[in-house]
C-alpha cells in the first residue's frame, strides 16, 4: 500500500521512479499485493484496451477525412484509466488534451469527443459529465484554473478534488508556477499530474529544463510530489488514490509527475520520425502500460487473454455507432455562432447576426 | 445620501454586494490588510474575514485564471489589476478563456467575475502604471467594459457589473479618484451597462468622452461657453457594448462630432466611435468626424507627460476648428 510513510521517505532529489511491477509484469516487491481486486484489474485492462481501440479508431477517422486534427492517447492509458477509477462524480477534471480514458469514466461519451475534433463546440458541453471542463489548448493555462477551483471548494466546504492534468512542455509555462504557489499557499485540494510523454512535439525533455525530473519541481512550493511509472497502472492507482484521499482531508495539493511515452504522433499533423528515433520508440514499446498489464494477468492467471478478437471487434461497433452519432449531430447553425457569447446577446451583437441573415436570405454563398 | 468620492463609492458598492451574497470575494495584490495600493477595498477584510477579501501571491495570470476557476465552481470574484500596466500578464487568461468560456462549453460554464483595474495617467507616476489599455478588451468577444467618470456612477455600474452573469472588466480613472465628490445614495442602485449619458445638451457639437477625460472636456466647454458654443457631451461609460441609440441621437442633431480618449489612436476607442457615427448619422455631418486622443508613443514619465495628457485648452483649440469647419 502507498500510504503517508512511503510519501513521506520519497525524495523526488534521489531522481528514483515509482513502480509496482517491471516490464514481464512481475512485481518488484515480492510481498507487495495490489490495491484492486482481480476482477478491478480485469476491469482496468478492458477500460486499457478500450481506450486503445478507440483512439485507433479516431486516427483512422481522421485519415478517411471524416474528423480534423487529433491528438493521440497511444501508450498513455495507464495514467487515464487509473484517474478514471479514482475520480468521483463530485470531483472536477480540468484537462490538457490527451487524456482520453479518464473522460471517458467521468461521464463524456465518445461522441463528444468526435464531434469536438469534427468542429463543434456543442460537444463541451459534456451532457452527462459533472465538473469537467473542456479542452484547453493555450498549455497549462488550464492549472490556475484548477487552483480557482480548489478554493472554491475550500469557501463552500465541499469534500471534493480538484484533477488538472499538463504535459511535460507545460512545466516550462509560468502559469505551471503560478497554479502550483496558489494552490499550496491555499491549500487547495488539486492534484496536479503532469503526463511526462518525454516530447513537447519536437521538443525533447533534455530542452525543455535542466531539472532531474519533473516532480522535483514540486518541492519549492512546498507541495508533496513525486515521480510514478506512467506505464504501470498499480503505481498509478495506488499514487492517484492516495492524492485524492489527502485533497479531501484537506492536506491541499500534490504534484505527481507520470513518466510515459507518446507512442503516436503529437497529433495527426505531425510526424515523430522527424524528431525521435526507432530506438527510442523500441525501448519504450517494451514499457508499453497494456503489455505489462496483460503480463501480470497472464502470469497471475487471472484470465484467459490470448484471444481478444472478438472484444474488440465488439469495441469497434460500439465506437462506430459513437462516432456515427457525432456525424449525425444537429447542423450546425448560424445562431450558434452568436448565441453563447454572453447570457443576454447585446444589440450589438444582434445588429451583426443580422446582417449575415440579411445576405443569407439574399442566397449567401454561391 | 452621502458625499462620497470615487474610491468611496467603490468601496461602498463592494461592501453591498459582499453582505448581500456570500458567493462574493475579493482578491488580489494587496487588497487584504492594506486594503489596496488606491484604499479601494480598506475595511472590507475586517467586515468579511480573510476568506473573502484577501491578498493574493503577486501573480496577475493566476490572480485572472482562478477568478475563472471560481466563478465556474459558484462564486462571483471581484479581483484586482493594481495597476493598469499590470494587467498584460493577465491578458492570456482573459483573452483565452474567461471571454470564451460561456461559449467555448455552450453555456454549461459562464464566468460571472469583475476584474477591476485602475487605470489612465496624469498622477506622476512610474512607467507601466499610466496606461489606457480599454482598446485590448473592447476588441475582445465575450468581454463588458466600463469606465465611470463620477462617484454615482461608479457606484451603480459596479454594482451592475458584479450582477451581471457575463466577465466584466470594471476600470477605473485613478487621475479622478479623489478629485470629484457627490452625492450619493447609501443603499443598494445599480446602473445598466450599455447606455451612454447625456452630460450636457447643446446644439453645434457632439463630444463623446469617458473617464478621467469628462472633466478635462467639462473645462473646455466652460471656454466654450465664454464663446457663445453650443455643446452636447456624451459620457459614453460602457466601452462595450456601446450605446448607438444616444450617438445617433446627438450626432443627427448637432452634425459635428469630437471623440476625446486618452488612449492612444491607432485602433483605439476613437476610431471605433467615428466608424459608428460614420455608420449611423452620415447624412447629418457637417463636418469630418473627428478624433483628439493620446499619441501613438509610450506615455510619458511625468516630466513629458504634459506633451502627452490631453488639456482643456487642446480639446478647446479642436472645438473652435471643428466649429469653423
Amino acid at each position: 500500500m502507498f500510504d503517508k510513510n512511503t510519501l513521506d521517505s520519497y525524495k523526488p532529489t534521489d531522481n528514483k521512479m515509482f513502480s509496482r511491477i517491471d516490464d514481464e509484469g512481475v512485481p518488484l516487491d515480492k510481498n507487495w499485493k495490489p490495491d484492486l481486486s482481480s476482477e478491478l484489474i480485469l476491469q482496468s485492462y478492458r477500460e486499457m484496451l478500450f481506450e486503445r481501440t478507440a483512439d485507433y479508431m479516431a486516427v483512422s477517422y481522421q485519415r478517411q477525412g471524416r474528423m480534423f486534427t487529433y491528438p493521440p492517447n497511444l501508450g498513455q492509458e495507464a495514467i487515464h484509466i487509473a484517474t478514471g477509477m479514482v475520480i468521483k462524480d463530485d470531483d472536477w477534471f480540468v484537462p490538457a488534451f490527451r487524456e482520453l480514458g479518464a473522460w471517458l469514466a467521468k461521464g463524456v461519451s465518445l461522441k463528444e469527443i468526435f464531434l469536438y475534433f469534427k468542429g463543434n463546440e456543442d460537444a463541451s458541453r459534456f451532457v452527462n459529465a459533472k465538473r469537467m471542463l473542456p479542452v484547453s489548448v493555450p498549455i497549462a493555462s488550464q492549472l490556475v484554473h484548477a487552483a480557482g477551483i480548489g478554493y472554491a471548494m475550500n469557501y463552500l466546504d465541499e469534500k471534493a478534488a480538484v484533477f488538472a492534468f499538463v504535459g511535460d512542455g507545460g512545466t516550462s509555462e509560468g502559469d505551471f508556477h503560478e497554479a502550483l504557489n496558489f494552490a499550496s499557499v491555499w491549500n487547495a485540494p488539486v492534484i496536479f499530474v503532469v503526463q511526462n510523454n518525454q516530447f513537447a512535439i519536437s521538443v525533447p525533455l533534455h530542452m525543455q529544463t535542466k531539472s532531474i525530473n519533473l516532480a522535483i519541481k514540486g518541492l519549492a512550493y512546498n507541495i508533496p510530489s513525486i515521480l510514478v511509472d506512467g506505464n504501470d497502472i498499480f503505481a498509478m492507482h495506488e499514487v492517484i488514490d492516495y492524492a485524492r484521499k489527502q485533497a479531501i482531508e484537506g492536506n491541499g495539493p500534490m504534484l505527481i509527475e507520470a513518466r510515459t511515452f507518446r507512442m503516436g504522433a503529437h497529433t495527426t499533423s505531425d510526424d515523430p520520425s522527424k524528431y525521435r528515433s526507432k530506438e527510442e520508440e523500441e525501448l519504450w514499446a517494451a514499457k508499453d502500460p497494456l503489455k505489462r498489464l496483460k503480463a501480470y494477468i497472464t502470469n497471475n492467471k487471472l484470465a484467459d487473454l490470448s484471444n481478444e478478437d472478438a472484444l474488440i471487434a465488439e469495441y469497434k461497433q460500439k465506437i462506430d455507432k459513437e462516432f456515427e452519432a457525432a456525424e449525425q449531430h444537429p447542423a450546425y447553425k448560424l445562431d450558434d455562432v452568436f448565441t453563447h457569447m454572453y447570457q443576454d446577446m447585446p444589440a450589438e451583437l444582434k445588429r451583426q447576426k443580422n446582417n449575415l441573415e440579411n445576405f443569407m436570405k439574399d442566397g449567401g454563398v454561391k | 445620501m452621502k458625499v462620497m468620492n470615487m474610491v468611496q463609492a467603490i468601496n461602498d458598492a463592494m461592501d453591498i454586494m459582499l453582505t448581500e451574497d456570500k458567493s462574493v470575494v475579493a482578491y488580489g495584490e494587496d487588497v487584504g490588510v492594506e486594503g489596496g495600493v488606491f484604499r479601494v477595498t480598506e475595511g472590507l477584510q475586517l467586515k468579511h474575514g480573510v476568506n473573502r477579501v484577501f491578498d493574493s501571491p503577486l501573480a496577475e495570470s493566476a490572480i485572472a485564471g482562478t477568478a475563472l476557476g471560481m466563478a465556474i465552481a459558484g462564486l462571483k470574484p471581484i479581483i484586482e489589476m493594481q495597476f493598469d500596466g499590470f494587467v498584460y500578464p493577465a491578458m492570456n487568461q482573459i483573452l483565452s478563456h474567461i471571454s470564451r468560456f460561456r461559449n467555448r462549453t455552450r453555456g454549461k460554464f459562464s464566468v460571472p467575475a469583475v476584474i477591476r483595474i485602475p487605470y489612465g495617467g496624469g498622477i506622476n507616476a512610474l512607467e507601466h502604471h499610466s496606461e489606457s489599455p480599454e482598446a485590448y478588451f473592447g476588441h475582445t468577444p465575450g468581454l463588458k467594459v466600463v469606465i465611470p467618470s463620477t462617484p454615482y456612477d461608479a457606484k451603480g455600474l459596479l454594482i451592475s457589473a458584479i450582477q451581471d452573469p457575463d466577465p466584466v472588466i470594471f476600470m477605473e480613472p485613478k487621475r479622478i479618484y479623489r478629485a470629484i465628490k457627490q452625492e450619493v445614495p447609501e443603499e443598494k442602485y445599480s446602473i445598466p451597462i450599455g447606455k451612454a449619458k447625456v452630460l450636457q445638451e447643446g446644439e453645434q457639437l457632439t463630444i463623446i468622452a469617458y473617464g478621467a477625460m469628462i472633466r478635462e472636456v467639462q473645462k473646455a466647454m466652460v471656454l466654450a461657453k465664454q464663446k457663445d458654443l453650443s455643446i452636447e457631451l456624451i459620457d459614453l461609460r460602457s466601452i462595450w457594448p456601446i450605446d448607438r441609440d444616444t450617438i445617433r441621437e446627438s450626432v443627427r442633431k448637432t452634425g459635428r462630432v469630437l471623440i476625446v480618449t486618452e488612449a492612444a489612436q491607432s485602433y483605439g476607442p476613437a476610431a471605433e466611435l467615428i466608424s459608428i457615427v460614420n455608420e449611423e448619422a452620415f447624412l447629418s455631418l457637417e463636418a469630418p468626424p473627428t478624433r483628439l486622443t493620446g499619441h501613438d508613443t509610450v506615455i510619458p514619465l511625468p516630466m513629458g507627460e504634459k506633451y502627452y495628457m490631453i488639456s482643456p485648452e487642446r480639446i478647446m483649440f479642436e472645438i473652435e476648428k471643428l466649429i469653423r469647419y
